[in-house]
Parts: C-alpha cells; structure tokens; sequence
C-alpha cells in the first residue's frame, strides 16, 4: 500500500495525435532534425576523425559543390539514386515492401550488358541500344513478378522474399562474370565497347536528363491516371478496394511489375550511360538508399528529387571527409545513418503531440 | 576425419551465426517489432568485440577472461543499437521497416570504419582462445569453440523462457496483441525495449563469432551482412521458435558451405562458375520456405499478429 | 441500508479534440450493488468507464476509491485499486488457453505454475456458478465463454468493482439470464458491479441504482426501484422526442431482389447465414432487425459481391431489360457491368466505404473512377459532385480537398450516403447509416432514404434503434443467429413482438417453421 503515495500526483505528460500540421511547420521540424543530425554528426567526426566542426561542415559542400567536375557528379548520383527511387516508390505506394530494388537493378544491368556482350556490333548501336533497353527493363519486372504474385495469391511476406531475390541477382551476375572471363579468370569485365548511350554535352547529362522526364511521368502516373487511383486506394485500404471492386490481386501484380521495370530501366541507364560493364557491386547499396529516399519524401516523386539529392549530398562530402583524413569509405555511411534516424525520429513530432495536464486544462475549459 | 563429418561440423559451425542472429531477431519480433537493422546490430556487435579485444591487446589479462570480456562488449554494443531502434519504432512510433534499414547502413558503416582504424593483428590474436578447446585442430571441429556452446545455450534459454515463464508469457501476448496486454496492466514499452535490446545483443553475438571463430580471417568483417539478412528470413523457417531456429540454422549452415564440400565429397569436378550458383542455393531454399509457409496457413504457424505495428494507447 | 462508498468520481472531464466525451461528471459506487449506466449511443458511458479502468486517463477531476484520491494511469493501476472491467470488445489473446490468460500480465512473485492456475480458475468458476475449460484456446471459444473468461480473469486478480460494458449486446437470452444470476450472486458477495447498456429491461430487471447520461453528462442518479422506463427514457434521450419519421405509402411496388435459400459458412467454419430468404420491393423500404453480429453484416456483404455463398440464389429482377440476373458469385465489378445498379452503405465507413486519407472528391471518384477509355482519371465531374452534395446535404468541412478522416462522424456518413445515393441505384443498401450520428444528420438521412424510396428504389436499412425502425421501414425483416425469424409490417409491428423475434434461437425458429409447414399440410 506504500506504492499509493508515488501514484497519487498527476502524470506531467501524455501523448496525443495531432489532427494535421501546416506544411510549412511540418518542413521546419525536418529541418531542424536535419541540423541537429548535421550538428551530432560533426560532433562525431571531431571524436572519431580529429576534424574540427567547421571543416566537417565546409567539407560537405566542397565535397559535392566545390568544383564544376563534383557538380556533375553530385548531380549524376543523384539522378541515379532518383530514378531507383522512382522505381520502388509505386509499389511503396501500395504498402508492398519491396525491397528488391536493389536485385532489380542488377538484373536489368546485367540484362543489359549481357546484350552488348554478345551482339557487340553485329547491330547498328541504336538497335542494339534498344534491345539493351527492353531486356533491362523486362528482367527487372520479371524479378519483381515473382514476388508479386505470391504476395497476390497466399499473402507471401514480400519484404524477405525481395531481399532473397536481391542476393539471388547478385550470385547471378557472378556466375555471369565467371563465364565470360573463363579466359583469364580474373572475374573481371572490363568495359564492353558497344552499346554507349550518346554523349551529350558530357555522358552524365542525357542521363540526367532521362530521369527527370521519368520523375515527370511517375507523377503523372501516380496521381492523374487510373492506375495511380488503383494504386493509392489498394494502398490506403484493401476493405476499400474491394468493396469497389478492384481485383486486388491484379492490381498489386501489375504495380509491382511497373516497378521492377522501372529498375530495370535504372539498370540500363547505368550500364550504357556510364558503367559500360557490370561487378556484384554495380548497384552499391542503393537499391537500399532508395528505399528511404522515397520514404522521406513521402512518396511523392517530385519531392524525391529533394531527398534523393540530400542523401547524396551527405555521401560525397562524406567520402570527401575520408579521403582527406585517410578513414575508411564507411564513413559516409555513418552520417547518412545518423541523418536518417533524426529524419524518421522527428516524424513523431510532426503526427504527434505531447500535451502537458496542465496546459490542456486551461485549453479544454474555453470549449 | 571423414569428409562428411568434416562438412556437418563445418555447417553447424556456422550455422551459429544464423543462430544468434535468428534468436535475437525471434525474440524482437515476439514484442511486435520486425528489426530489418539484424544486419547493422550483427556488424557492430563484431565491430564492439574487437575494440575490446584491442584494448585488451598484450594486457595480460587471463585468456577465459578476455573471451568473456569481449562478449559482453559484443553484447552491450547490440544492445545500444537494440535500444536506438527501440527508441525510434516504441517511443517515437517510427515505421519499422525503414528504421531496421536506417540502422542497418549505420551498423555496417560504423563497423567498417572502427574496424578499418584496429590493425588486425591487434584483435586476431584472440582466436586460438575464442576457439578453446579445439584450437590446435586442423579439420573442421576448429570452429567448436566456446561460442557455439554459448549459443546452443543462448538458444534453449530462450526457448525455455518463452514458452514455460511468466516473462515468455507476457512477451507473447505483447506481440500477439498489445491493446489486450496494456489492458491487463503489462507494461508494453517495457517489454517491447527489453525485448528488442536483448535480442539485438544476442544477434550481435553472432557477428563476433562469425570474426573471432567461424571464419578467422582479418576481412571476415565485410561478410557479415548477408548473414543478418538470412537470419531474420529464418525466423519464419523456424515459424518463431528458437528450438526449431536450432535446426534451421544448422540447415542454412550447410547449405551456405555446401559449394565448398559437396562437389569434392561427391567426386565432381565442376566448373569454376558452378560456385556462386550453389552460393545461391541458401537464398533460394529460403524463397521456397517462404512461399510454403504462406501457403500452408496454420493458425500456430502465423507471426505474432501485431508485427510491424506500432501501438499507441489513446487511439480512439 | 448500511452503504459504502467504493468509488466516486468528482467533475471528471475528457476531451478528444475538441470534443467534449465526457464533462465534470460526479458518479458514487457503493458497495454491494448493481449500478447500471444508461445512456444512448455515443453518450460517453464507455469514455467514462474506461477512465476508471485505466484506459483512458482524465482530463479534469478527481477519482477516489474508498474515500482516497487516486490517480489511475493504467489498467494496473485500476487493478491495484481493485477495479476490473470487461470490455465490449474482448481483450483477450486468440492464441493463448483460458488460463493463460487469465494469469496474464499478474505478479505475485510466486513462480508460473499453469496447473495451479487451472485449479484456481475452476474454483473460482464454481463459486460463482460458471461454466468452463481453462485448458481451451481462446479462438475455439464461443462468445459467451470469452465473455466468461474475461469476467474470470477480473475475479482471479480479486478486483471489487467490476464494469461490465453492454455484456448482453452479444448473448442470447439464455445466456443473458445466466448471466445475470452470476451476477447477483457477485454483489450478494458484496461486489460493486457497474454494467453499461441502454437496454431498460435490463436495466429495471438487474440493477439497485441507474446513473444517466446524456451528451456526456451526468443527468442523474435514481433507485431502481422508484423509477419507471418513461422517467428513464426521458432522461436518457432529453425531452420528450416524438421520432415522426416521415413515411409515406409505398408506390408501384415491384419485386426486385429475390433472395432465396441463401447461406455463408465464415473462415472460421462457422455458418454465419442460414436458408435466408427474402424480397426486397422497389418504392419500399425494408428494414432488417437483430442482435449485432446476428449475420447482418453479411447479409449485405453477399449480396454486394464481397462474400461467396455456401448455397443459395440472389436473383436482380431489372426493370429496364425486365429479365431477371443472378448476383450469387458475382465480383462487385461484374454486378455493375450486368447493369445492376446497387449502391452499398457499409457499417465500416471509413475502412470500407470511403478511403480515410483520401479527400472529398477522390472518394466520390471510388464508384465512377472507371468511366470512359482514358488512360487518366477526370476529377471535373466527381469535383462538381462533391461540390454538389457539400451543398445538398450541408456538409460541414473547410473544401472538398480535405481528408475526409478529419470530417465529423456525420459528415463521413453525408458524403457516403450521398455519393451512393448520387449513382442513381436501384437497389440501396444501408448498414447503420446512423450510428454515432446527431439528432440532426440522422433525420437527414432517414429523409434521404425515403426520398430514395419515393423514387422507386428498393432500400434495404439495418437498424438497430427499433424505433427508428417501426417509423421508417415498411416491412421488418428479423434475423436471430443468422436466420430469418419473421418479416414484419412496420407500421403494425411492435417493438416488444420484434424483440421476441430478434431473441429466438436457432431451435425455436427451426420448430415454428416446422410448425408452420405442418399447418400448411394439414390445411
């Protein structure tokens, strides 16, 4: 009976959803999460690495801005990022986790490449060019099928079932590498000589130019058209969809495989616009990335370009930091991973509220 | 020894890291929570270990001691990655499956950084004790170290407190249904932080043991991810039991070796290339596992129902 | 009497928003009675409850038991303080036994010992006079012994006051009466017991005292004994409300829905809709009667597309083509494109009929999203219909871009009723299109029905208000546990004779039908 006196005073706190947010406010919190990870961060590498806070900061812009030749490549990356993220995201739209992304791509890659190998120029480039591109983007919606259409028919967790497939691509393309470097075995292929996209202006532009038409066309498809109706009411409620009569099943298969496609087109970007060639790694992690780049954006494909350009922000003067103090290519990792966590932290104070008793009481008076 | 023997001390072996993995990831998942970050918690528990191990480095201190040490910091080091998850999906209602994602490019960046700063030599000197008793073997019984014994222990633990404790019992019903739980006064936030922060310790185990016995080579910590990802798809092959997640393991083990005993064992000579398709079979066989399961549906087979959501009393 | 006070709540407010669920409500709970808490749907009796228990906590007040302030911030807390409640909608593990969960989420620092458990379950049960296994898992259970469980599982932790939240909602009669006796004999054992309804037989036959509430407040605490159903009535409902329900005559009456034979078995094996059969009329309103879950919601569902029926036919007679389709087995898409035009209020607005995180205009496109062979959507035409209804039906919300979640329970239901409506129906199906809704919306949608009715349209209403029933409806169907037990004229029919009918079990049914067709012989 002691126990009585502790509980016999008002809890300070409690928890209450928030009817809605202005947008601006909303963008402020994220903001200020986004400063205060910037601010632990270079707290972190004054520790880890010995760089002062200052540096650490100046360095993530000269990193990714500080000459016209980290411009480009700052804005490459985030075009590839971008349009992986571009892909994932429909299916995301629906609350099918696939994170497959990043097999996805591989596949589409390796499709691709696998095309130059063997026709090399017994074709005009342009055709070859083509069929690299319908082989991508039919391997990549032929991995995300399988998938989909489990999860369609018993309900199969497709989360794990997307990641095994991620693995599956990956020893894919090392059985391909060793088949084609019998010769040496050196495991290696070096840059296949066919299937260049055209250069313009300089090879990074077309591509960039490529995925913000996408990032275009993904929208309007997401909210103007039928199919992106489909996709957010199967999303947002199955009950719902059904009692409309929305074959569920289908729409989920079908999403998926726009999904996967849409990797498979990321793949065949990156293999003819600038990689020329394929390792297990060509795809590094961003199928990943990708994931919560479209996460943090909520979907929205033209806030995507946002985020996506954030992460790599992050990367490069990340990997501009570990060059100049000589640590480990990890390091960026690191502070996009500690971003991130106060990105989805901050979250909570965006649809949520905490209410003091007290307060509250002078509030709920007045009603 | 017989090559068969060979290959099934081998598959167990390392069917341990699957263990601690799937363990730690049984026990999270049993509060509701689906930790997608297995793979980061199993890289900084390697990452925790060997700093303790370096720091320990030409101390002096007693062998069994420094083995015990370097465990616990294992331990601790998946815990705090347990309680930032914890922090994130419980108090601050986080999505899951990107906070687990989150966490796990943390993890494998923070490992590979601290990793990359300790010169090998300077933890690697630990493995004839991690390896204790059979250090001086040569065959494939080198690997029994005192870290598979742990994590057969490790298992039937949580086995035994899941289905025979007041604590297991109240474990359960906060995954199954955490409205129902709150309601009959157990403190949900409690066990689900307590829940996720042990099992997040114990899968960090299994990334020490993969570096410090199973594999014994200064690169071993790049490794270690693909382990955490089939970890967390062997829960669902061992439909949420840790006895069962004992013998999955031990499966995933052989199948994951398989490449480089079966051919010799059978008398093939396959081509080069051959090898990364039987690396693929562990991921395959875990597809199929998948959509077994789903299609057999059992009312007893199902995950914990309130997986992946997050609870939140005042919903009205 | 020699009364003690157990509880008493002083002022005790809660606000969710802006809304006011409960205000400076003042309750006192005495030792060894029956105290019932009246009210009518949605009046804060469950708000008000929960406080005690510790699910909710309160906004303003004071809560004492035995004479001392307490705060009670969890469902712990109220079991410290000896209180337990059983919630209308179980709260019980599926997968775990009766024993398992009765113990659970107790520590008395004794070390689990299951069987001792089950021993204390089973005395607990007889002294009380119940019924059960402690070894059964709770998802082969039926509801009356979930219920019992859930009522073992308070008694187990010695709690003194026990809520009971509408526990006869989901019981037959029988089961009710047993209930009841179990609880007299838990207050002659000097148990408070609070039981919550807006039944008054009950309320006359059980309890010593009645609290009222109205709005969210407490209107008065009257004995038992001295008060009457009229007093009650007015209490709970205000003044004096006469319905007037405007219900014209029926016109040109036409058979347009035959069902005949109809039967569902549910994932669980359990038939949940046995050999219904019924017509449904252009120009009339049928309104159908019973206990919640007595397969209603079924009913509805199966006919819509949603359910694939055991057996039976769902016969659509079309007055344009004048030939008669079969609906049984149809998916909802196949129905439209017969040319079937059947709008569908479901009882889950939000999770089924509407899509919550989506605005006005884009849950008016749900039904017509389709039309036309472009590859985009057109939201002109839905937008106008939004506008057009916000109009209509005053609806209250800052655009037709806002999310209809953040709408007002009667706004949710306008915009439902009203883009059903707006679809030109033949056939309009309405699951409670007016619980949790004001006096005021709720006449607007009885006008909107009739109005439907007075164009030709066969509508269907589950009700569960009976009044609102016998002033609406033309004829009253009654299901009993998934049977048809009569079908009624509304404007003949009494409450009591549906009432009889909306009890019967399966038995009775089966041996008045039996009776029925034996007449029939020997005539």
């Amino acid at each position: 009976m002691q126990k009585h006196e502790k509980h016999t005073r008002d809890p300070r706190f409690h928890i209450v959803k928030r009817a809605g947010m202005s947008r601006g406010k909303a963008l402020l919190i994220r903001f200020l999460a986004i400063l205060a990870a910037l601010l632990l961060c270079s707290v972190l590498s004054t520790l880890l690495i010995g760089a002062n806070p200052l540096k650490f900061i100046s360095t993530l812009f000269s990193g990714s801005l500080g000459s016209s030749r980290r411009i480009w490549k700052f804005a490459k990356d985030s075009a590839v990022l971008l349009c992986i993220s571009l892909a994932v995201t429909p299916a995301f739209r629906m609350r099918f986790w696939n994170l497959g992304g990043e097999g996805q791509v591989l596949v589409g890659a390796l499709a691709s490449i696998a095309c130059a190998y063997y026709l090399r120029d017994s074709i005009p480039n342009p055709l070859l060019l083509l069929i690299m591109l319908v082989a991508a983007v039919l391997a990549g919606a032929f991995w995300g099928l399988f998938p989909a259409i489990c999860k369609a028919k018993w309900g199969t967790n497709e989360s794990l079932f997307t990641l095994m497939m991620n693995y599956v691509a990956t020893y894919l393309v090392a059985f391909a590498l060793m088949e084609w470097t019998k010769a040496d075995g050196s495991s290696t292929l070096g840059e296949v000589a066919f299937g260049h996209l055209p250069r313009l202006y300089n090879e990074y532009l077309l591509l960039i130019l490529v995925v913000l038409a996408l990032t275009v066309l993904v929208y309007i498809y997401l909210n103007y058209t039928k199919q992106g109706y489909e996709i957010s009411v199967v999303g947002e409620s199955e009950k719902t969809a059904r009692y409309i009569g929305i074959n569920v099943g289908r729409v989920i298969t079908r999403t998926v495989l726009v999904s996967g496609a849409i990797c498979g087109l990321a793949g065949f970007l990156i293999v003819a616009a600038l990689d020329h060639s394929i390792t297990t790694a060509t795809v590094g992690g961003l199928g990943f990335t990708a994931i919560m780049v479209s996460w943090l954006a909520k979907f929205n494909p033209l806030i995507m370009v946002g985020t996506s350009a954030l992460i790599i922000f992050l990367q490069q003067g990340g990997a501009e930091m570990s060059t100049i103090f000589n640590v480990s290519s990890a390091f960026p990792n690191i502070v996009v991973g500690i971003i991130l966590f106060f990105i989805i932290g901050c979250e909570f104070f965006i649809h949520y509220q905490i209410k003091s008793r007290v307060s509250h009481k002078k509030g709920g008076v007045g009603k | 020894m017989n090559g068969w023997i060979n290959y099934l001390f081998n598959a167990i072996a390392l069917g341990m890291t699957f263990l601690y993995g799937s363990v730690g990831e049984i026990l999270t998942e049993k509060a509701g929570h689906l930790n997608l970050g297995i793979p980061g918690i199993m890289c900084m528990g390697g990452a925790g270990g060997c700093i303790a191990l370096q720091l320990m480095y030409r101390s002096g201190i007693p062998p069994m001691l420094i083995v015990i040490i370097s465990i616990l910091a294992a331990f601790l080091s998946g815990v705090l990655m347990g309680a930032i998850y914890s922090f994130l999906t419980v108090t601050l209602h986080a999505n899951q499956n990107v906070t687990g994602l989150a966490m796990t490019t943390f993890g494998v960046g923070m490992m590979k950084f601290i990793i990359s700063k300790i010169r090998p030599l300077q933890y690697m000197y630990a493995l004839d004790y991690f390896r204790f008793p059979f250090s001086d073997r040569t065959d494939s019984l080198k690997y029994w170290g005192v870290m598979v014994y742990l994590a057969v222990v490790v298992a039937i633990v949580a086995s035994l407190v899941l289905s025979r404790t007041r604590v297991g019992l109240h474990l359960r019903a906060v995954g199954e249904n955490p409205a129902t739980a709150d309601a009959v006064g157990i403190n949900v936030t409690a066990y689900k932080y307590g829940a996720t922060c042990i099992g997040s310790g114990i899968a960090a185990l299994g990334g020490l043991f993969y570096i410090m016995d199973y594999s014994g080579s200064p690169e071993a910590y790049l490794n270690i991810e693909p382990f955490g990802w089939l970890a967390i798809a062997l829960v669902i092959f061992a439909l949420w039991r840790p006895y069962l997640s004992f013998f999955g393991s031990m499966i995933f083990g052989a199948l994951f070796v398989a490449g480089s005993f079966i051919p010799g064992l059978l008398g093939l000579t396959l081509p080069m290339s051959a090898t990364p398709l039987l690396e693929m079979l562990p991921y395959v066989v875990t597809i199929l596992v998948l959509i077994i399961t789903s299609i057999r549906k059992k009312r007893e087979n199902q995950p914990p129902a309130s997986l992946g959501q997050s609870y939140f009393r005042e919903e009205r | 009497m020699n009364k003690t006070v157990a509880l008493e709540m002083k002022q005790v407010s809660k606000y969710f928003g802006s809304l006011a669920a409960n205000r400076k409500v003042d309750l006192t709970v005495y030792r060894g009675e029956i105290l019932a808490i009246l009210g009518e749907n949605g009046c804060g009796k469950t708000t008000l409850m929960n406080m005690i228990a510790g699910i909710y906590f309160p906004d303003e007040g004071q809560i004492l038991v035995d004479g001392q302030e307490v705060v009670i911030r969890s469902p712990k807390d109220a079991f410290r303080h000896k209180i337990g409640m059983i919630h209308q909608h179980f709260k019980l593990v599926d997968l775990f036994s009766a024993a398992e969960n009765i113990v659970l989420g107790i520590n008395d620092g004794e070390r689990y010992n299951l069987k001792e458990v089950n021993a204390r379950v089973q005395e607990i049960a007889e002294r009380y006079g119940f019924h059960i296994d402690p070894k059964k898992k709770i998802h082969e259970m039926s509801v009356s012994e979930k219920q019992t469980v859930e009522i073992i599982k308070v008694l187990y932790r010695g709690a003194d006051i026990l809520i009971l939240d509408e526990p006869t909602a989901v019981l037959t009669p029988q089961e009710t009466e047993k209930l009841f006796a179990i609880l007299k004999r838990m207050r002659d054992d000097g148990k408070s017991i609070l039981i919550i309804t807006h039944k008054l037989h009950e309320v006359l036959s059980l309890s010593n005292r009645v609290a009222v509430l109205r709005k969210g407040e407490h209107i008065a605490t009257v004995e038992t004994a001295s008060t009457n159903p009229a007093e009650l009535t007015e209490m709970m409902v205000g003044q004096k409300v006469s319905l007037n329900i405007n219900r014209p005559e029926p016109e040109n009456t036409q058979d347009r829905l035959l069902v005949s034979d109809l039967s569902l078995v549910n994932a669980d094996g359990i038939k949940v809709l046995d050999d219904i059969c019924f017509t449904a009329r252009s120009g009339e309103i049928l309104g159908i009667a019973g206990i919640a879950g007595s397969g209603q919601r079924e009913l509805l569902e199966t006919i819509a597309g949603l359910q694939h029926p055991a057996g039976g036919r769902i016969l659509y007679h079309n007055p344009k083509t004048d030939k008669e389709e079969d609906l049984r087995d149809k998916t909802p898409m196949q129905i439209r494109e017969l040319g079937v035009r059947l709008s569908f209020v479901p009882e889950d607005r939000l999770g089924m009929g509407l899509v919550a995180n989506m605005d006005i205009v884009d849950n008016m496109m749900l039904r017509s999203y389709k039309r036309g062979h472009s590859l985009f959507v057109d939201r002109k035409k839905p937008k106008d219909l939004a506008d057009r209804i916000i109009r209509e039906l005053q609806i209250s919300t800052p655009g037709t871009a806002t999310p209809v979640r953040r709408l007002s329970g009667g706004n949710v239901q306008k915009v439902l009723v009203g883009r059903e409506i707006a679809a030109a129906p033949t056939v309009l199906m309405a699951a409670y299109p007016v619980r949790g809704l004001d006096v005021n919306s709720s006449y607007t949608i009885y006008n909107l029905l009739t109005a439907q009715k007075q164009q030709g349209v066969a509508v269907i209403f589950v009700g569960e208000d009976l009044d609102v029933l016998v002033e609406l409806c033309d004829r009253i169907m009654v299901i009993a546990n998934g049977r048809v037990s009569g079908i009624v004229d509304g404007r003949t029919a009494t409450k009591e004779e549906i009432g009889v009918l909306m009890t019967q079990t399966r038995a009775e049914i089966e041996s008045q039908k039996e009776k029925e067709g034996s007449d029939r012989a020997e005539a």
